[in-house]
């Protein structure tokens, strides 16, 4: 928020699609590779090639659009986009103009104190990407056109945004959907989420909105962040001074944190659309909604809320687990096989997560499955171990990829209940210190943690420390 | 018979039988490029040498019994078809060099079925044209007269033919330009409907006009092309999945029946006395043949040439961007700047026709003119296509001239863009509509042949094919070559 005017913010995004081919040839769309060799006549658009539409875009874009909450246009329209740019080879960007295939979507963000925000989505609409320029220092630009023709939604949201926060908010949550729909990979260094804000502002009160500026070339959150915050503070310093907004598109520079003017020709664009007449308008029928509808993985904000309910976890717990698809299956299937909810969120959310992130390892590629791990919190809930040795348990099932029971019995690590041996050792103990007995049967109630300490120290972990406890404090007491 | 009056399919039984061989065929079609087209300037680009090799292997075929309908005929492609390996000009200075790794559907298919290409045939920059005078390899010449031209865009394809140079040839037609170079020159042409034949690897002109056809020295030539290159393909979304029939088979079917609309807006002040005269023989002859006749409207016509130079400038306008001296074109150097090297290489590489559709299509896709031009166009071009699906609910197919002169002197045109644009004002009306028409030899204004064009309903080239066959078997224009030599 800002104290002297209403800032008022709008996103697109472009999100890049994880089809295995083009989205208007049958060219890879595999990332990395050597430059120009992911081509072939229509994406490097040779005179007379033709595009011909990648299907799986159109399902990728109508899941968007139902997770969105957007209405399906029956019939979408391809548009040219002229313009001239050593990155774009044939002159024109095919993508939607006047109809895109979703429209009129909204999504729900969160705000402070537990309150909701809706922010509207204009329009989502297919578009092929255009090339990369290699500035290569005295020997001039190079063109790479592996990515040239990859496929594109452009997400285009109302300007409902009011802060930087919400903007990030929004943004978190469209990233988390395309990622969860297995639509996009959400790699943001790579682009594959790239984000133009539109920032304006105008006195509170005013209906008619300022003037904007397009900000690009931001490509992470953080960045959004700082370049909005940047951009409401230079525009509110320009109105104090009585200056103007000027439209235009500025360049987010991270190094310095700054936008900066791109004014000049990139202003006097006439993109001049027409529709594509080497395509034809694309039909969906109500079959194809239902089918893609049907086949839609539930929404993390609605897994969320199920596992509040469903499993009673804290909010927290469901929403650390819901943000991620693989994670959230993860814990589903170790639910499943260990009915413990609550157990199963503190193992995924403590001990898994911290060993993926230390071994920088995807949760898809864990290496202890569902399964494994589940093995291991049986013998916690029967007693077999105790929740500090199967810490190291699990250590050595991450590295060995063996059953919990294979290591509990190679390391001899089952717990000690048997009430005669931990007589024993807690003889021993209260036989080595007659202080502390003495100062405990003095009152000293507290050094109960002590003697403890002491026997599972002596069991070196193995001894039931319920049944310790227990026996200790009979002991003591005679 | 000499070979030059027999048809492909007679051709064909020639090799089989071991009368004359392909090498022998494509060798004469050699030796009449280089003795005449010093003259005419069909061809851009003669490949002889490749033409003799798959001419040699032709024949090894022929002798063990395999091989296709087309199977050692030596044919030639208009250069707006990739051929790979053969350069592609299309008539430009910006393509002059440009050789594609590639070959578009069409020829692909005529190849597929033994054809041997000789090489590429002239043509007006880009297609945009009516006289072949817009080539950056210079004009083409009309065989049966020198000082005229051969029609536009697809001259060179019109004109080896008439000069006995290639047994068939391919062209593209957008506005006309398979038909009024066959009309000017003498030979059949037709004009598919639109997604009949595939377009990939054509170089666009107006992608929603743009169609592929044959031209013959005579109708079955026509039909067995046809059948040969047309069909859905996968690589055009624009192609039509719709069964090819055997034009062949019905060719032979006569008119006996059919009932014939000669459109009232059609037959104006400002036909030539000559043309007027052939084609109102030619309706006699039809009546004769037994079919009806009868006079239908298609009210839209005095719009097309006005909407058709808008919607296909629009889309030119916006294929020729590729053409920027990044990719293809002689770059030049600019000073110093990319929008300078853009600007530089486009007003070097492409000649003044070409510029002028540009600009023109631009202006009609400019924001703030887009609705008054462009759009208005697109709902101008609906209402013609109306005009015609009402004419075929009465009738099977409509009989017109194919253009309002017969060929004109070289020169006589260029100085004024809009007769030269007048010039297609009978065929354009065909690609809006989007159906199939074909022009067909039916007279001679003096020495100057003169073209009868029937128009058939989307979709059924076999009709207009089959009628033309009734006529051509009737008369003896389509025997008749140019005095050359």
């Amino acid at each position: 928020m800002h104290s002297r005017y209403e800032v008022v913010i709008g996103l697109e995004v472009h999100v890049q699609l994880t089809t295995k081919t083009k989205i208007f040839c049958g060219c890879s769309t595999a990332f990395g590779q050597q430059p120009n060799s992911q081509t072939c006549p229509v994406c490097l658009g040779l005179p007379g090639a033709l595009p011909v539409f990648n299907r799986q875009v159109a399902e990728y874009a109508i899941r968007a659009g139902l997770a969105t909450n957007c209405r399906i246009a029956p019939r979408s329209i391809f548009a040219r986009k002229n313009y001239f740019y050593p990155d774009l080879p044939k002159g024109y960007q095919i993508s939607q103009f006047e109809l895109p295939i979703c429209e009129h979507g909204w999504l729900d963000i969160d705000q402070e104190e537990g309150e909701r925000k809706r922010i509207g989505i204009t329009r989502i609409h297919m578009e092929e990407d255009a090339g990369k320029l290699l500035h290569d220092g005295n020997r001039g630009s190079r063109v790479d056109l592996n990515r040239a023709c990859t496929p594109l939604l452009e997400v285009v949201s109302e300007p409902d945004m009011s802060s930087a926060d919400e903007a990030i908010e929004y943004l978190k949550q469209l990233h988390q959907i395309v990622v969860y729909l297995g639509i996009c990979d959400g790699n943001l260094e790579e682009g594959s989420f790239r984000c133009d804000a539109n920032v304006s502002l105008r006195p509170f009160g005013q209906a008619e909105l300022g003037t904007r500026a397009e900000l690009k070339n931001i490509n992470s959150f953080r960045f959004v962040k700082q370049a909005i915050e940047y951009e409401v503070e230079r525009q509110a310093d320009l109105l104090d001074e009585g200056g103007k907004v000027v439209q235009e598109t500025r360049l987010f520079d991270a190094d310095s944190g700054l936008t900066r003017s791109m004014r000049g020709k990139e202003e006097a664009h006439d993109y001049r659309y027409f529709p594509d007449p080497d395509l034809v308008p694309l039909v969906v029928d109500e079959s194809w909604i239902e089918q893609v509808r049907d086949a839609l993985p539930e929404l993390p904000e609605v897994k969320r809320q199920r596992y509040i309910e469903q499993f009673e976890l804290p909010e927290y717990d469901a929403g650390v687990l819901a943000a991620e698809r693989t994670l959230a299956e993860y814990f589903e299937a170790l639910v499943a096989l260990h009915d413990q909810p609550k157990v199963c969120s503190n193992w995924v959310m403590g001990e898994v997560l911290r060993a993926l992130k230390e071994n920088e390892v995807a949760i898809a590629d864990c290496p202890l499955p569902p399964a494994l791990l589940a093995g291991l919190l049986k013998r916690i809930d029967d007693n077999t171990i105790s929740n500090k040795i199967a810490k190291k348990v699990f250590e050595a099932m991450w590295q060995s990829g063996d059953e919990a029971d294979t290591i509990i019995e190679k390391q001899g690590l089952k717990q000690v209940t048997d009430t005669g041996a931990i007589e024993a050792l807690i003889d021993e103990v209260l036989k080595a210190n007659p202080q502390q007995v003495a100062d405990y049967r003095g009152g000293k109630e507290k050094l109960i943690g002590f003697f403890v300490g002491q026997v599972m120290q002596k069991s070196r972990g193995k001894a039931n420390p319920g049944v310790v406890n227990q026996l200790l404090k009979q002991k003591l007491a005679g | 018979m000499s070979f030059s009056q027999m048809s492909i399919r007679q051709l064909q039984q020639a090799l089989r039988d071991g009368k004359t061989s392909s090498v022998a065929l494509t060798q004469a079609c050699l030796e009449r490029i280089a003795a005449t087209d010093e003259q005419i300037n069909a061809f851009v680009t003669v490949c002889g040498d490749k033409a003799l090799a798959s001419a040699a292997e032709a024949d090894r075929q022929i002798v063990a019994g395999q091989g296709g309908p087309l199977t050692g005929i030596p044919i030639a492609v208009k250069d707006i078809f990739n051929t790979a390996g053969v350069r592609t000009s299309c008539g430009s200075r910006i393509l002059e060099n440009y050789v594609a790794p590639y070959d578009a559907t069409a020829f692909a298919r005529l190849r597929e079925q033994g054809a041997i290409l000789l090489g590429k045939l002239n043509m007006d920059e880009f297609a945009m044209g009516s006289s072949n005078e817009n080539s950056a390899n210079g004009p083409v010449r009309n065989p049966w007269d020198l000082e005229r031209v051969p029609g536009g865009s697809s001259g060179g394809s019109a004109a080896a033919l008439a000069s006995g140079q290639a047994l068939a040839t391919l062209g593209t037609d957008t506005g006309g330009s398979i038909r009024q170079p066959a009309s000017f020159c003498g030979v059949v042409g037709v004009k598919p409907t639109y997604g009949r034949v595939s377009r990939y690897g054509v170089i666009a002109y107006a992608s929603s006009l743009d169609q592929v056809g044959p031209l013959t020295r005579c109708v079955e030539d026509a039909a067995l092309m046809l059948g040969t290159v047309a069909g859905y393909d996968p690589a055009d979304s624009t192609s039509v999945d719709c069964p090819v029939p055997d034009y062949l088979a019905t060719l032979e079917g006569g008119v006996k029946g059919m009932k014939i609309g000669l459109p009232r807006e059609y037959f104006i002040a400002g036909l030539d006395p000559a043309v007027k005269q052939a084609v109102e023989a030619a309706i006699k002859v039809y009546r004769e043949l037994g079919a009806e006749i009868v006079e239908v409207s298609l009210p839209h016509t005095d719009y097309a040439v006005a909407c058709y130079y808008l919607i296909a400038t629009a889309e030119a306008s916006s294929n020729l961007a590729r053409y920027d001296g990044v990719r293809f074109g002689v770059r030049q150097a600019g000073d110093g700047g990319l929008v300078q090297m853009y600007e530089q290489s486009r007003a070097a590489g492409f000649g003044d026709e070409v510029k002028r559709r540009i600009m023109l299509g631009t202006y009609a896709l400019s924001s703030g003119y887009y609705d008054a031009y462009y759009l208005k166009a697109q709902k101008v071009r609906t209402l013609i296509r109306e005009d015609f699906l009402k004419a075929f609910e009465q009738v099977d197919l409509l009989l017109t001239p194919v253009a309002p002169t017969a060929a004109f002197k070289l020169g006589e045109k260029t100085a004024d863009p809009l007769q030269m644009y007048l010039s297609d004002i009978f065929t354009i009306p065909v690609n809006l509509a989007g159906t199939c028409a074909l022009s067909l030899p039916c007279g001679q204004d003096g020495k100057l042949p003169i073209g009868l064009q029937l128009i058939g309903k989307p979709f059924d080239e076999a009709s207009i094919l089959q009628a033309a066959r009734a006529y051509e078997a009737e008369t003896d224009w389509h025997q008749r070559r140019p005095p050359l030599d």
